[in-house]
């Protein structure tokens, strides 16, 4: 019994350790270090502009749910490791509840500042007060938090109302307010998928030809987009539709999948627009599957570090720290896809 | 008088989703043949369950012996992310030496999730673990293992010959319900021409008792989860394939729980000793008709999970013969009153 009880405890010791390292250390492989480097002597991202070395940043990621999220990881590892961070990461496997486990094991081992994006909206207050009582500044990163200002330091990330104003406006432009729209919407509950929807709608306001005929979950993954996309082009309201607006390229891109095996011409017959602007992408626009796609900038490494530098330091941030975004249509794609990291 | 087939619930109750498509969605049943394809909803429902019906032939012979296989899901992003590895664009592979390897990308991707099979039944089999312990471990590493080959990226990748997998169409029928038709072939053959079936049979119900008859329950236990590993990269390999990418964070994400569901919910006892083949393949054929329904329908996403809540629990019941009981006396009883 005892030597099962130990070879029992050994492989979940195992487990743990293996586990351990698909989540929590930093890509050191030859491959992939130079290009890191590279990243973070291009302008914008000068290394040294704020004195960040020996700060202990823990950062709770969402997991590697999609390229655009895969960016945001490699820009804040490597930010952090050209400015001498010391930087705890944790990936939540898209759990709220792991997460919530890595900020409390952040808090435990006294790091100076806490940074994570919220899997979801709501349910942060406790472990944010926790925070609060350790006197660990909290940044929130791209996905809001449904939580009282005095919890955070600040919040760094893209206007997901406006990203969903700006695909709203420019599908509404390019079919002259008039058309069937199918809407692929993000993980229920999470802040860019309520925000994208509200903006969205905002845009279409008004337009009274302009309707969504049917809105359904891609939990932001392609083969969820894909599955979702082939059930619609079969239903009586899928032969009737103008357009796709899927709430990040990922959707899309299996949704164009599905529109070509459906026998129709994602492009033409129906107007794809995205939102996130990650290389496949632009591929698809370069190939004219996808209409456009509003970027929603993953690099925060800089932003989030230069943050964490200043409230270490005492300073009080403005409770927003807004990332412009761009948008790109079929005609600049071409010349836009080589400038693409993600 | 014949007794009832265990899975005749699920029959069923997959009969009158079926029946109200029939009635309620318009175009539900209609095929047509597009680029030498059969093309409808109803051929999505067995194109779709085919990776869920490989993970419950698998998980139907491992539940057969008492035991159950959580894994499955994280295996099947292993199977996916080495397939995508070793096809992916020269440079972007993150092994073999970055060249890429189309021609060996199934057998390795097959033999990789072999080798995760018979890990768990070293586990369960010879270390004697809890199958739910032994298995949980593959569970939580197996994705962290997917996401180390896969250097945390999504893989894309472009190969029509792999991608025919899951895209292309044998006889106008798509590819993977053929290899869910031939798997669940063999899987039968196997389960009921040989005397394989009668053995892990025996040692689900009792391993001492089969022991004391000369089987080797240890041996046999070892089979089942490596079979189960198999089935479960082939699942990987299919629904990779699909999306032509690798997504080792989200390849399988609790499909091992759908695989269950769709195996008890054909009748398989979940204590082991008893199980169907074709109940699991109804099984996992109700589960994805309800998705296909709710999507085609547009229903909201708020409602579909309790949706299908509602009709597993109602399949459950009708499967309890202490419902059934109850259900029937009250049937009786009305017409007295």
């Amino acid at each position: 019994m005892n030597t099962k009880l130990a070879a029992l405890s050994l492989f979940a010791l195992g487990a743990m350790f293996l586990g351990g390292c698909g989540s929590s250390t930093t890509t050191e492989e030859p491959a992939k270090t130079p290009e890191a480097k590279a990243n973070t002597t291009t302008p914008g991202s000068a290394a040294g502009d704020l004195d960040a070395k020996g700060l202990k940043l823990g950062f709770a990621q969402v997991g590697a749910e999609s390229g655009w999220r895969t960016a945001n990881t490699e820009s804040i590892k490597a930010e952090a490791q050209a400015r001498g961070v010391d930087l705890k990461f944790a990936d939540a496997q898209q759990k709220q509840e792991n997460q919530i486990k890595a900020i409390k094991s952040f808090i435990a081992q006294g790091v100076d500042v806490i940074a994570f994006s919220p899997v979801v909206e709501t349910g942060w207050e406790p472990v944010l007060q926790e925070a609060k009582k350790a006197g660990i500044p909290v940044i929130i990163s791209d996905r809001r938090a449904d939580v009282p200002d005095d919890l955070y330091a600040t919040f760094i990330g893209s206007d997901f109302i406006k990203e969903g104003q700006m695909a709203g406006d420019w599908l509404a432009k390019k079919l002259n307010n008039k058309g069937n729209i199918a809407e692929l919407t993000g993980t229920p509950g999470s802040a860019p998928a309520n925000d994208r929807a509200k903006g969205f709608r905002q845009a279409l306001e008004g337009k009274a030809d302009l309707k969504i005929v049917f809105t359904q979950t891609g939990d932001f993954t392609r083969a969820k987009g894909k599955e979702v996309m082939e059930a619609l082009m079969k239903s009586p309201t899928g032969s009737t539709l103008n357009a796709v607006f899927a709430h990040n390229d990922d959707m899309a891109l299996g949704a164009i999948q599905a529109i070509e095996e459906a026998g129709k011409k994602p492009g033409s017959d129906i107007i794809v627009v995205s939102i996130d602007g990650v290389h496949d992408a632009f591929q698809a626009m370069v190939d004219g599957k996808l209409n456009c796609t509003v970027e929603c900038n993953p690099l925060l490494g800089k932003a989030i570090i230069d943050a964490a530098a200043k409230v270490k330091k005492g300073e009080t941030l403005p409770k927003r720290t807004v990332i412009e975004d761009g948008i790109f249509d079929q005609s600049v794609a071409a010349k836009e896809l080589p400038n693409r990291k993600y | 008088m014949r007794r009832v087939p265990s899975w005749a619930w699920a029959a069923m109750v997959l009969a009158g989703v079926l029946l109200f498509n029939a009635l309620f969605t318009p175009g539900f049943f209609s095929i047509v043949i597009r680029d030498g394809r059969f093309f409808g909803s109803i051929v999505d429902i067995f194109n779709r369950a085919a990776p869920v019906g490989l993970l419950a032939l698998g998980m139907t012979l491992v539940i057969a012996t008492g035991g159950v296989d959580l894994s499955v899901g994280a295996v099947m992003a292993i199977g996916g992310t080495i397939a995508a590895g070793l096809i992916s664009r020269p440079g972007e592979t993150p092994f073999a030496g970055g060249k890429p390897q189309p021609a060996m990308a199934i057998p390795v991707a097959l033999f990789g999730s072999l080798l995760c099979g018979m890990f768990n039944g070293l586990l369960v089999a010879v270390i004697e673990l809890q199958p739910i312990v032994a298995t949980l471990l593959l569970m939580v590493a197996g994705r962290g293992v997917a996401q180390l080959l896969a250097n945390g990226q999504i893989l894309t990748f472009h190969d029509s010959g792999f991608a025919a997998l899951a895209r292309g169409a044998t006889l106008g029928i798509p590819n993977p319900v053929w290899i869910l038709l031939i798997g669940f072939v063999l899987f039968s053959v196997l389960a009921r021409k040989t005397a394989m079936g009668l053995f892990v049979e025996a040692t689900g119900s009792n391993p001492v008792a089969a022991q004391y008859v000369g089987i080797d329950a240890r041996a046999i236990r070892f089979a089942v989860y490596a079979l189960s590993g198999l089935c479960a990269g082939m699942a990987g390999l299919i629904t990779t394939a699909d999306i032509q990418a690798a997504d080792a964070n989200n390849a399988g994400l609790y499909l091992e729980l759908d695989a269950i569901l769709a195996v008890s919910v054909g009748g398989t006892a979940l204590a082991g000793g008893r199980f169907s083949l074709v109940g699991s393949m109804i099984g996992a054929l109700l589960m994805q008709a309800l998705t296909t329904t709710i999507l085609t329908r547009g229903v909201s996403p708020e409602i579909t999970l309790v949706l299908k809540a509602a009709v597993v629990v109602g399949v459950c019941l009708l499967q309890a013969p202490a419902f059934r009981e109850i259900l029937a006396k009250r049937i009786r009883r009305a017409p007295a009153q």
